[in-house]
């Protein structure tokens, strides 16, 4: 996993709620046995007519937003399906955050996984945030995973935000769960043993 | 260190599964039991290949095929190519890494969560994870089960554990009694439609009172399974006599004298007298009434003697719009009584509503009656199990006889990973636990309700209410 310190990227507003994983990868796309490739089929439903050319009237498709990495969202993002697919799909389109004031649990823990970053904030700044981006055709941002800090280049926007040190760590350093806890397998066997 | 203060089911299985903990981390917890299937497993064995690594417990590990799996006859081919592949790539990785498989022609074989229980694998007090949110079923029998990406079947294929915060506890007490013609299915979607589509988000929920007692293991495994629609992260009824009465005798169950000793250890996985909740919701089970839902998530749900509700009465801004674009899908109209939608297909199965009690509620509603000259209906049975139960008992044949299709095993057009699709536009009454766009296949309107309910919909040829049936 590629270490996430600081992310300079524009923002996508997707102002939509309940955004379910479905919709970020639909199904058809699930059968595929590698982790990347993703990306060209992400909300395929939404991005694509059904003669495979684009929707003009989806945001993602406007030409300023085509180089976004950061992508603004409503509540429960990420809902339904665990299909990690759906973080593989955004990993590989470009994004590498995620704004949103709250988000499905297993889809917040599968990007931690892959070095996407899901970051929590209150409701009033996600909709100060959008409007900021539609205003200005795709708001610049800086992520600054290690002082845990989102601002704009004249630091109009200065937003703190709150992360669990475990994951930020893991984050920082691109590190692997499964090495981290197989240096924990003295425990792992001592309790397979009391457990027989 | 002992601790003696009262602690509620949730704290009970987490505590005896704790492996290692350090403060400010996540716990490396325990698993029990990890199912898999061929869908979210490839790039997690392909990640133990690349790193060396081997399947730390093929024991504990059991491996079924159901998500791409045709329903026609199986002796047929499957006709997509990528499909095939994900199932042989299953068969492959079981081979190598030494995993027990039920392949699609496992005469035992079926959904994940339903053979599960039905094979004896899923007990009380288990830790159970699987690659799919729908995992939460097995809570059902008083364990901690839930659903993880592909990256933590990889972590527990390698450590056979998982590094976890342990998630908030939620009462959800639903006392009082059903009424006639009033399912699971309707206690959860009544639920869901009470607490929202993300109400339960960060929480294990247990579901307690009156209502839950008196439901047997299919209806409770209906209601766990669709508590990740509500955003919790597990479901669980604390273990009962229904639950031992479920289990014995199954095939990978404890058997005679260690049946008798796991009763006993079983007996005390339920909430203290005194222990506390983070959060308490109460439902009466006698206000819950036969619903379907009418937009584009489970918690867009009204009963069914109701009309489709206007986008301009909800909540807030995001709230109105997210309901018009649902009614814009759905092609409905607010106003319109739900009793008057017509429908073009029915789909019964799926993990929420495909097991023998299912089959047999949706029975005894089309005996002796046809499908709707406008419908097309098909019933997929949960399991082989449960379909060869259903034809020992002859309920297949009702089904034919009324005209329903009768399939093959697996998951199906919950979510259309196999040839099973509606066509854009098609209207379905589901007993599957998402409308979300395009769930069922690219344009088509799913709506979600309980068997009864699907197959009274299937002979009218729009929604009714079974209660008048």
């Amino acid at each position: 996993m590629e270490p996430f310190k600081i992310l300079k990227g524009k923002t996508v507003p997707l102002d939509r709620v309940n955004i379910d994983t479905d919709q970020i990868i639909p199904k058809q796309f699930l059968k595929r046995i590698e982790r990347t490739g993703f990306g060209e089929f992400l909300f395929n439903d939404w991005r694509f007519n059904n003669d495979g050319s684009l929707k003009k009237d989806f945001i993602l498709n406007k030409d300023i937003y085509r180089s976004s990495s950061i992508l603004l969202t409503g509540d429960n993002f990420g809902s339904g399906s665990s299909r990690e697919h759906a973080a593989w799909a955004l990993y590989d389109y470009g994004f590498r955050s995620i704004l949103a004031p709250s988000f499905a649990d297993i889809f917040y823990n599968n990007c931690f996984q892959n070095g996407l970053l899901p970051i929590i904030l209150p409701k009033e700044k996600i909709i100060d945030l959008i409007d900021e981006s539609i205003n200005n055709d795709g708001l610049e941002l800086t992520i600054d995973l290690e002082s845990q800090v989102i601002f704009n280049i004249n630091l109009e926007i200065n937003i703190k935000f709150d992360i669990d040190p475990y994951r930020k760590y893991c984050m920082l350093n691109g590190l692997d769960n499964i090495g981290l806890t197989l240096q924990h397998i003295d425990k792992i066997e001592k309790f397979e043993k009391l457990k027989n | 260190m002992v601790n003696n203060n009262p602690k509620t089911l949730l704290d009970k299985i987490w505590e005896s599964h704790v492996v290692y903990e350090e403060e400010s981390q996540p716990s490396i917890l325990y698993v029990d039991l990890h199912l898999i299937h061929e869908v979210t497993t490839p790039q997690a064995f392909e990640g133990l290949r690349l790193a060396g690594r081997k399947v730390r417990r093929p024991d504990l590990t059991v491996a079924t095929a159901d998500h791409n799996t045709p329903t026609w006859d199986r002796a047929k081919p499957i006709t997509d190519p990528i499909s095939k592949q994900q199932l042989t790539t299953l068969s492959e990785n079981c081979k190598e890494f030494g995993i027990t498989l039920y392949d699609m022609n496992h005469p035992l074989q079926g959904i994940v969560h339903v053979i599960g229980p039905e094979q004896g694998y899923t007990r009380p007090g288990m830790v159970i994870v699987c690659g799919d949110s729908h995992t939460s079923t097995h809570g059902a029998f008083g364990s901690l089960a839930f659903g993880i990406g592909t990256s933590e079947v990889e972590h527990v294929l390698a450590t056979q554990t998982l590094r976890q915060f342990k998630p908030k506890s939620m009462e959800i007490r639903v006392d009082g009694s059903l009424g006639f013609g009033v399912t699971a299915k309707d206690v959860i979607l009544g639920i869901i439609g009470k607490i929202g589509v993300a109400g339960a988000t960060g929480y294990a929920v247990e579901y307690t009172g009156e209502v839950i007692r008196s439901l047997s293991m299919e209806s409770r495994m209906t209601i766990c399974n669709m508590s990740i629609e509500a955003g919790g992260r597990a479901g669980m009824v604390a273990p009962d006599k229904t639950t031992f009465q479920y289990i014995e005798g199954r095939t990978n169950a404890p058997k005679g004298e260690e049946f008798d000793k796991s009763i006993e250890k079983w007996s005390s996985l339920n909430t203290d007298v005194g222990a506390e909740y983070d959060k308490l919701v109460c439902v009466s089970g006698d206000d819950i009434e036969p619903y379907v839902t009418w937009g584009t998530n489970p918690g867009m749900v009204v009963p069914v003697t109701e009309v489709i509700p206007d986008p301009e009465f909800f909540d807030n801004l995001q709230e109105k719009e997210s309901a018009a674009r649902a009614l814009k899908y759905m092609g409905l109209k607010s106003g319109t009584p739900i009793s008057e939608i017509a429908i073009d297909r029915v789909f019964i199965g799926s993990c929420t509503n495909s097991r023998i009690e299912d089959l047999e509620a949706a029975a005894l509603i089309i005996q002796g009656r046809r499908v709707n000259a406008n419908v097309s209906a098909m019933v997929v049975p949960g399991s082989y199990a449960v379909k060869k139960e259903a034809e020992n008992l002859g309920i297949d044949k009702i089904f034919k006889d009324a005209g329903f299709d009768w399939r093959e095993a697996g998951c199906s057009m919950c979510l259309g990973m196999n040839p099973d699709i509606l066509d854009p536009g098609e209207r379905c009454a589901s007993t599957s636990n998402r409308n979300f766009e395009g769930r069922q296949g690219k344009g088509g309107r799913t709506h979600l309700v309980s068997p009864q309910m699907a197959a009274a919909a299937a002979i009218a040829g729009h929604f009714v209410d079974v209660r008048d049936w």
